[in-house]
C-alpha cells in the first residue's frame, strides 16, 4: 500500500516533525515500505494465537509497594531547563 | 444499552412531559488514587508542595528511566472494580496514549486502552421519585495525572508545575445511561460515596481528586440512534455538573430546532457565566495513536489475589442502608442520609449504641441538628467536636424524659459550643424537666388565675385556647413542664 503526501504529511505533523518538502517523497516510499511489512505480517494464520501485548512471554509485570523513595531533586533536574522561575518550568505560552 | 424511559427536555432546559427532545449523559469521573507514593515512581503524592518538588526523573520523563507499577494502585482498582460487581481483568495491558502538551512532558500518558483492569460493573442511583436505576459502568482503567499549567503572571509564558504528573488515576467511565442532569449529578455522588467508603480515593474536589468529564447529547424522543455528542471537560463539582448539563442540552436544543448541527466537540464549563463554551477548535480530530507500552509488561492478577481484597471490602453503601433500614427501622430516606459517608454512619451508629432503643430519636439528631451544626461552621465529623457519646448522653435525657425535645434543643447549642456533657448543662441551667404533677398543677391553677377572660371563653366552646393555656403554662415553667402531663392534667382542669 502506497502511503498519499498528505498521509505523510499528517503522520510528520501528529509526530511534531517539520519535514522538508523535497524529503516527502522518500518519507512515502519508506514508510509505505514499513505498512507493507505489517500488512504481511496481517497475511500470517494466526487462527489460534492468543493477542500478545508484548515480546516476553511468560514474563508478567512486577509490582513496586507503595512507598516513597524519592526526593526533591528540582534544583538538579532543573538546570538542564531552559527557562525555569520561581520553580516552575516556562514554556511558550499555551492558550487553552 | 437498557430502555430505560428517559426524562424528556425541552428549550429551555425544564423538564416538560411530552416535549419533544430526550437528554443522554455519559461520565468519566477521573478519581485520583490515594496512594502515598506515584503510579509509576517512588516521588510523593501529597497536595499542595512546591512547584516541581515531588516529581522525580521518571515523573520528568527523562531518557532511560523506567516506569514500575505500584501495587496499592492496582489493589484500590481491584477494590472498586470489585465493589460495583464488575469483572476484573486477568491480564490487563498498559499503552501509551500520544499527544504534545507541556504538562505531558513524555508525550504520551501511560493509560490502559483495550484490556482494562476492570469491566462491566453497574451502580444503582435513586431517582427524585424514590425509584431506583440501574447504571451500566462500561469500565475502569489505571492512568497517570499529567502535571499543570499556570497561566497567570508569567509575562506571556506558561508555568508547568509537574507535581501532579504521574499521580495515579482510576477513571470510570458509564454507559451513556443517564437521561437528565439530575441522574448523572445522583450517579456521580453515587461513585463519590463509594470511592470514599473504600478508602480509594479522599474525594476531594476543590483539590481536583474527583472530577468528571461528561459528553452529553440530545435525541428527538423514542429514536434509536444517539445524536452527536458535546464533551464537558473537567467539571469538579456536583453543582457545575449539573449547570452545565442543563446549559449544554438546551444549547443543542436550540441550535437543532433553528436548523444548526452539533458538532462533535470538547467544551469547558465557565462557573462565572454558567455555560460552556467550545475550546478552541483542535486542528484536527484526536488521534492518540495508542499502542501497547513497551515498558510495561502485563498485569497478570490470578483469582487467589482478587479473593483476597474481596476479603478485605468493607460494609458497601448499599448494603449499609439496607441493613439500617432493617435493623433500625429507618425509612429508605434516612438510611441514604446516614450512610452517605462511612463517618456519618459509623457515628450514628455510635450514637444508637450509647442510647440503645431510640434509633429513630438518634437518626433525626444526627440528620437535624447535629448535621446543621456542622454544616454552619463548615467541620468534618473528623474533627470530634461532638463525640457520639455525648450526643448519646444528651439524646438519653430526652428518652428519659429529664428534658423536652425543646429543651433538648437547647442544651444542645450549649453544648456545642462550651463541650460540655448534656447532663452538666442541664444541672448547671437548671433545666430538669417538671414531671412532679403537684407543681405542675400550681402552674395551671397560677395560670387560669392570671386569665379569667379565657378560661370563660374556654369553657364557653372556644376550644383552640387549649393551646393557648399549653404556651402560658410553659412560658411560666420556663418550657420545663412535661408536655404530655401537662396536655392530660389541662384536659383535666380547664373545663372546671
Amino acid at each position: 500500500m502506497a502511503l498519499t503526501r498528505a498521509q505523510v504529511e499528517g503522520i510528520a505533523h501528529l509526530a511534531r516533525l517539520e519535514l522538508d518538502p523535497a524529503e516527502v517523497p522518500q518519507y512515502e516510499q519508506s514508510l509505505s515500505r514499513i505498512v507493507d511489512f505489517i500488512g504481511e505480517l496481517e497475511r500470517a494464520n494466526t487462527a489460534g494465537a492468543a493477542p500478545m501485548a508484548h515480546p516476553l512471554p511468560g514474563l508478567v509485570q512486577r509490582l513496586r509497594a507503595d512507598e516513597v523513595t524519592e526526593r526533591d531533586g528540582h534544583a538538579l533536574y532543573q538546570r538542564n531547563a531552559p527557562q525555569v522561575a520561581s520553580g516552575l518550568y516556562l514554556v511558550p505560552k499555551v492558550i487553552e | 444499552m437498557n430502555a430505560h424511559q428517559g426524562t424528556r427536555v425541552s428549550k429551555g432546559a425544564a423538564t416538560e412531559p411530552g416535549a419533544a427532545w430526550e437528554t443522554v449523559i455519559g461520565l468519566e469521573i477521573h478519581a485520583q488514587l490515594a496512594t502515598r507514593s506515584k503510579i509509576f515512581s517512588g516521588a510523593p503524592t501529597a497536595y499542595g508542595a512546591a512547584p516541581n518538588t515531588q516529581a522525580c526523573l521518571v515523573d520528568l520523563g527523562y531518557p532511560g528511566v523506567l516506569p514500575v507499577l505500584n501495587a496499592e494502585a492496582v489493589r484500590m482498582a481491584v477494590r472498586f472494580g470489585l465493589a460495583i460487581g464488575a469483572r476484573i481483568a486477568h491480564q490487563s495491558v498498559f499503552a501509551r496514549k500520544n499527544y504534545f502538551y507541556p504538562d505531558l512532558p513524555k508525550g504520551y500518558q501511560i493509560s490502559q486502552y483495550e484490556l482494562p483492569i476492570v469491566a462491566g460493573g453497574t451502580l444503582d442511583i435513586v431517582l427524585e421519585d424514590g425509584s431506583r436505576k440501574r447504571i451500566g459502568v462500561t469500565r475502569a482503567h489505571l492512568e497517570e495525572d499529567a502535571g499543570k499549567s499556570l497561566h497567570e503572571g508569567l509575562a506571556g509564558l506558561t508555568g508547568i508545575d509537574l507535581n501532579r504528573a504521574g499521580t495515579p488515576l482510576l477513571e470510570i467511565v458509564s454507559e451513556p445511561e443517564m437521561r437528565s442532569a439530575k441522574e448523572a449529578v445522583a450517579y456521580m455522588k453515587k461513585v463519590h460515596t463509594l470511592v470514599r467508603y473504600l478508602e480509594i480515593c479522599d474525594g476531594n474536589m476543590q483539590e481536583g481528586s474527583f472530577r468528571c468529564d461528561a459528553n452529553v447529547s440530545v435525541r428527538p424522543a423514542g429514536a434509536e440512534k444517539f445524536g452527536t455528542r458535546a464533551e464537558i471537560k473537567n467539571v469538579n463539582s456536583f453543582r457545575y455538573v449539573e449547570k452545565a448539563i442543563l446549559y449544554e442540552v438546551a444549547r443543542q436544543i436550540e441550535l437543532i430546532e433553528s436548523g444548526g448541527k452539533v458538532i462533535q466537540e470538547t467544551r469547558l464549563f465557565d462557573p462565572d457565566r454558567g455555560e460552556t463554551r467550545s475550546m478552541r477548535s483542535k486542528e484536527e480530530a484526536n488521534d492518540y495513536r495508542y499502542f501497547p507500552d513497551p515498558d510495561l509488561l502485563p498485569l497478570e492478577l490470578d483469582a487467589a489475589y482478587v479473593e483476597s481484597v474481596r476479603a478485605e471490602l468493607p460494609e458497601l453503601p448499599d448494603a449499609k442502608a439496607a441493613r439500617f433500614s432493617a435493623q433500625y427501622g429507618l425509612s429508605d430516606y434516612d438510611a441514604g442520609v446516614l450512610t452517605a459517608s462511612r463517618e456519618l454512619a459509623d457515628y450514628y451508629e455510635a450514637v444508637t449504641r450509647g442510647v440503645p432503643g431510640q434509633p429513630k430519636l438518634a437518626a433525626n439528631w444526627v440528620m437535624g441538628e447535629f448535621a446543621a451544626a456542622l454544616h454552619k461552621e463548615g467541620l468534618e465529623i473528623s474533627a470530634g467536636k461532638l463525640p457520639a457519646e455525648r450526643l448519646a448522653g444528651l439524646l438519653a435525657r430526652i428518652a428519659d424524659e429529664t428534658i423536652s425535645g425543646k429543651i433538648a434543643k437547647e442544651v444542645f447549642e450549649a453544648m456545642w459550643a462550651n463541650g460540655e456533657s448534656a447532663d452538666a448543662v442541664i444541672a448547671s441551667k437548671g433545666l430538669q424537666q417538671i414531671t412532679d404533677t403537684g407543681a405542675i398543677e400550681r402552674a395551671i391553677a397560677e395560670v387560669m388565675a392570671q386569665h379569667p377572660d379565657q378560661l370563660a371563653e374556654f369553657r364557653a366552646g372556644k376550644d383552640k385556647l387549649f393551646g393557648f393555656f399549653v404556651g402560658q403554662v410553659m412560658k411560666a415553667t420556663r418550657g420545663k413542664a412535661n408536655p404530655a402531663q401537662l396536655n392530660a392534667l389541662l384536659k383535666e382542669k380547664l373545663p372546671g
